[in-house]
């Protein structure tokens, strides 16, 4: 719909006074803004979503029978929401706005700085939680069952946009640092050894030598066993609190260099 | 105190819109704005007028508070860009050199989530949209995506998200590089309209000498980020002298500089290339002796014009180079004037 101005009474100086819209409309401003582009590039969504359900279904197909016992979907499906919501981030459209030059647009209004990254990863947040549920879905269709009920699966697609969120940390930190697109996907390839080094194929006691010690310190692994054990034992505590302790220390490395890579590039100009 | 401080504060408590003593930025070894005092009152429109790489970019990127200022002090609109930006970027509209928006949005979206980072009400927001989109002529191109926009759309659009707020001090970086002559006259309009009606007080950076003579109050000529001249058009150009007489000659003109100097009338002439660039007080009276001087020369004369000094003849007068404007799409630290000995040296 078009919009005009016509019959209505000019705007006065008072009704256009700027102020500083405060912490919360800044990042609802950011993130509305952010969302509003997701369907605009299904290209950038479509991928991982695909990568996801294939891996996940080839990996059935191929492990199911070797793990007699096992109900290889159920174990499985973590790694699937995992490689589906790892890297799903806005940091290539942050370098895009570099590039543009409407970071520096943004730079210039009275936007808390904070708040230009914490709106991006907000709809960082609920792209991945989104992202989640069809693979879950799929995960249903191949039999997979939650021991710890509806609300398990909430908890579950919560541990994963979690993760999404501090591993997004370093992305945007590229992001702020680089100006480089191509730097900015590579970060998704950094996940590659977190993924293979460790349970995403078969439990930690089938590993062993090196890659069982391998896999203790890597913190993906914690986050599996939190979300299995939703699906195969129901609310461990104990697990739980594994997988947000492994985010949480992620999420603190990560955030703290993207904070300080867009410390840097602000003072730099 | 030192004397620098006492400047400082007394300079810094004037009513001036844009005020800075001093400013300084370096990039390491490289000095790009090099001790600039500017003091450019409300309403005023200030061209800043220099070549490319000359320092204009930084200098507005540190007013705008994108960039720190290695050194010196910068207060706009009362406030220190340095110690207030914030209240700074309340103050201030900024269209930069690259028009700075996000093509996957619509002209609307993004002229709404600007208003609504300026903390405007929603309530008004839908009528802001609309009244800039008349302002600007896109009424009928709001929803489109600004992906689909021309080079002359997208820079009106920058210039719509500038004013969304309703700024005091509107800045502007080389608003019409790139644009076609239409679009040109179009924004040099809006400019004029914006001061004139709404007492915006306009910084208007640029390397088109026409914009700076049209538009502008007052004239700051900035070269290797030093200014070099700083008046009204009319004052700078009458400081160069009345009429310019230019002969362009095949060959070197220097190897007739000597016999133009000597004619009766001439003020000084000023080597560009194959271009004799000769300043007088009485053109009318003087181009025939430059002619019959020259006719006594080896060297052919191409043409002889006689016309009224512009603000690159300033240029020229200050520096020994002309500003090169064909060069518009090269960035800030891309592109040389063309030197030549100035008057300075020379002397």
């Amino acid at each position: 719909m078009t919009i005009t101005a016509d019959n209505l009474a000019p705007l006065t100086r008072t009704d256009l006074r700027p102020r500083p819209a405060g912490l919360r409309r800044d990042i609802a401003t950011v993130a509305g803004r952010a969302l509003r582009a997701i369907p605009r590039e299904m290209e950038a969504i479509i991928p991982p979503i695909f990568i996801a359900l294939f891996f996940f279904l080839v990996n059935i197909a191929t492990f199911d029978r070797l793990t007699g016992g096992l109900h290889y979907p159920s174990f499985s499906l973590a790694t699937a929401v995992l490689l589906g919501v790892t890297g799903v981030t806005r940091a290539y459209a942050f370098v895009v706005d570099i590039q543009d030059g409407y970071f520096d647009r943004l730079l210039m209004t009275p936007i808390r700085r904070l708040a230009i990254l914490l709106g991006q990863m907000c709809a960082d947040l609920t792209v991945a939680g989104a992202l989640a549920i069809p693979i879950i879905g799929v995960g249903f269709i191949a039999g997979v069952r939650f021991e710890a009920g509806p609300l398990g699966v909430v908890a579950f697609i919560a541990i994963a946009a979690l993760w999404c969120l501090a591993y997004a940390g370093f992305a945007y930190a590229i992001a702020l640092k680089t100006g480089n697109p191509a730097a900015v996907q590579s970060s998704f390839l950094m996940f590659f050894p977190f993924l293979f080094l460790t349970t995403s194929y078969v439990p930690q006691d089938e590993l062993s030598g090196w890659l069982k010690t391998a896999a203790k310190f890597n913190p993906v692994t914690y986050i599996l066993e939190g979300g299995r054990s939703l699906i195969f034992e129901g609310w461990q505590w104990g697990d739980l609190g594994k997988a947000l302790l492994a985010t949480v220390i992620v999420g603190a490395i990560s955030m703290t260099m993207c904070f300080a890579a867009m410390n840097s590039r602000i003072k730099n100009g | 105190m030192s004397s620098l401080d006492q400047q400082r504060q007394s300079g810094m408590q004037s009513d001036a819109s844009i005020k800075t003593v001093a400013l300084v930025r370096e990039f390491g070894e490289l000095r790009a704005v090099d001790g600039i005092d500017l003091d450019i009152q409300p309403g005023e429109i200030y061209g800043f007028l220099g070549p490319n790489g000359a320092g204009k970019s930084t200098t507005v990127r540190m007013l705008c508070t994108l960039l720190a200022p290695t050194s010196g002090q910068a207060v706009i609109g009362g406030y220190d860009v340095a110690t207030d930006p914030g209240a700074v970027r309340l103050r201030i509209g900024v269209a930069l050199q690259e028009a700075s928006l996000d093509p996957k949005q619509t002209g609307a979206e993004l002229l709404r989530l600007q208003g609504l980072l300026y903390g405007l009400p929603k309530s008004v927001m839908k009528q802001r949209v609309a009244e800039l989109a008349e302002l600007i002529d896109l009424t009928d191109a709001m929803d489109r995506r600004i992906s689909t926009y021309s080079g002359g759309m997208k820079r009106r659009l920058d210039l719509a998200a500038a004013l969304v707020h309703n700024p005091d001090i509107l800045f502007l970086d080389e608003p019409t590089t790139g644009l076609d002559p239409v679009s040109r006259v179009r924004v040099w309009d809006e400019v004029r309209r914006l001061n004139k009606d709404l007492g915006m007080t306009i910084f208007l950076t640029t390397q088109y000498l026409e914009e700076a003579d049209l538009l502008a109050d007052r004239v700051g000529i900035i070269n290797h980020g030093k200014i070099v001249a700083e008046g009204t058009p009319t004052d700078l150009k009458r400081a160069v002298g009345a009429d310019v007489i230019v002969v362009r000659v095949d060959g070197d003109a220097s190897q007739v500089r000597s016999v133009v100097e000597a004619v009766d009338g001439v003020q000084s002439v000023e080597i560009h290339g194959n271009e004799l660039v000769v300043n007088t007080d009485n053109g009318s009276a003087t181009i025939s002796p430059v002619a019959v001087a020259l006719a006594g020369c080896e060297v052919a004369v191409r043409d002889l014009t006689l016309r009224t000094p512009t603000l690159d003849d300033v240029f020229l007068d200050l520096t020994g180079a002309r500003i090169e404007a064909d060069s518009a799409d090269d960035d800030d630290d891309s592109t040389e004037t063309s030197e030549k000995p100035s008057k300075k040296d020379k002397k």
